[in-house]
């Protein structure tokens, strides 16, 4: 590790000159591979994320199925070209835990029980990584599983704060990662109030992450207005072209 | 006290507020909350007074009902069933007993005389539940094996709208390009043309309904689109 960088200047402006309050600016694109029944490509910044859904469909092997309701199986992965060295396309320890991670931040979402014996399947492929890949990832993923008609409670969006140089931010990269005090990711279903996602890595107070919590809600408000508008364009595009 | 928060033919998404109250839903596809009704799929809503709403969903797999007539592609064969790709997230099974109209003995007999692995089939849902896989009957009018024309491909939530209301949309079809469809429920439809030139047309014409399947008016649309097609190939 190098020397730390000044993480936030005099005038309270992050490295990219973001206010600590303010998301990275976010790029969506919906339906953008044509063999998956749905997909979605999301940008946090320099962070590139896309998903893919499959199904419901028969799951192999059999042995695997639930009577009551489907299986969601979820594959976050990173690509090799994805990060500054290059990684290894095994999955790794982190990979594994991630995948699960995701799986389970849009799992409350969707009506698993409508389609007993049946397999969705998520994969996640970040292709370029700058901090909030699972973010963007659970983002992409929620995007996709309504791109492919899966009927779910609500769409669900994710976005990470963090304590840099003792103020807390919205939307960290990677750098900001490295060398800040905290990071928290959080996912919520916004049209309930309901948080499916809540991790922390490093020391907050209790008012701190209460400010926290109140931040990362502003944020994702504001990527789920913008995923809701990226699936309305889908279909109003269409109406357009005549 | 009920209220209906949106409009007929409105897009809504997934967690759409749609109305509260003493609602009568018509789609399996509403979410109640407490009591308030959440759209769950990217649909259009459809209004039909106060207290009735109901969803038409534009994405989405199909799901197999009884009664449906669809279009099945044999995937494998078992000593006395065909497996059939149906395109839904359960195979179908079709029973030698619901496709042939005489006892099968299967010493005697091979499945593959009647149905080989890749034979496009029209087959009617003759059961479904949660516990159980499909099966399905070939056995019926205008059901069997699928010997001329092709079958092309397109979004199950699109097939109501290349029927259209009371077979409207099917009646144009069929009318101006002078070709036999059969719409599978499924996504598949068969077509069978008198020549080269209409069947492209009508292709078109198909993929153009999927595209559009939440605009108003398609049905003249269509009438137009080909009208002047034929114009272009000269066929008019």
């Amino acid at each position: 590790m190098g020397e730390k960088p000044k993480l936030i200047d005099e005038n309270g402006l992050r490295r990219d000159g973001r206010r600590p309050d303010q998301l990275r600016p976010i790029k969506i694109e919906i339906g953008v591979l044509s063999n998956a029944n749905g997909s979605a490509i999301v940008e946090y910044g320099n962070t590139k994320v896309i998903a893919a859904v499959y199904g419901p469909r028969e799951l192999h092997p059999r042995h695997l199925a639930l009577p009551d309701r489907a299986v969601i199986r979820c594959r976050y992965h990173m690509a090799p070209f994805s990060t500054e060295d290059r990684k290894s396309p095994a999955p790794s320890r982190r990979e594994i835990e991630l995948s699960k991670v995701i799986r389970e931040a849009v799992e409350p979402a969707v009506f698993t029980e409508l389609y007993p014996r049946a397999t969705i399947d998520i994969f996640i492929e970040v292709l370029q990584a700058d901090g909030g890949t699972r973010t963007a990832g659970v983002t992409a993923a929620a995007l996709a599983l309504a791109d492919a008609g899966i009927p779910m409670r609500d769409l669900v969006a994710a976005v990470a704060v963090g304590k840099v140089n003792g103020v807390i931010v919205l939307d960290i990269d990677e750098l900001e990662d490295k060398y800040g005090e905290a990071d928290m990711p959080v996912a919520m279903m916004p049209a309930f109030n309901e948080i499916t996602l809540l991790q922390l890595n490093g020391v907050l107070t209790p008012d701190e992450f209460k400010k926290a919590l109140d931040l990362a809600t502003k944020g994702i408000r504001e990527i789920y207005k913008l995923q809701r508008e990226a699936l309305k364009k889908k279909y109003i595009e269409v109406k357009v072209e005549e | 006290m009920s209220k209906i928060h949106v409009k007929n033919r409105e897009l809504v998404l997934p967690g759409d507020l749609l109305a509260e109250g003493d609602i009568e839903v018509t789609s399996l596809l509403i979410y109640k909350y407490g009591s308030k009704y959440y759209s769950t799929i990217i649909g259009l809503v459809n209004v039909e007074n106060e207290n009735k709403v109901g969803i038409i969903p534009l994405e989405g797999p199909y799901i197999p009902k009884i009664g449906d007539v669809v279009i099945g592609l044999i995937v494998d064969l078992g000593i006395t069933n065909w497996l059939v790709d149906i395109r839904a997230p359960y195979i179908a099974i079709l029973n030698a007993s619901d496709a042939l109209n005489k006892p099968f003995n299967p010493i005697q007999d091979d499945l593959r005389n009647y149905y080989d692995v890749g034979d496009y089939i029209v087959a009617k849902v003759q059961s479904f539940d949660r516990v159980h896989n499909p099966t399905l009957t070939t056995k019926g009018k205008g059901l069997g094996k699928i010997t001329s024309g092709k079958v092309i491909e397109i979004k199950p939530s699109r097939t109501p709208r290349v029927i259209g209301k009371r077979k409207s949309m099917l009646n144009v079809l069929t009318s101006e390009t002078e070709c036999e469809v059969v719409v599978g429920a499924n996504g598949r439809i068969w077509v069978h043309c008198p020549n080269e030139d209409l069947e492209e047309i009508l292709i078109l014409a198909i993929k153009r309904i999927e595209q559009e399947a939440h605009t108003t008016g398609l049905t003249d649309k269509i009438r137009e689109f080909i009208e002047e097609e034929k114009m272009k190939r000269g066929l008019k």
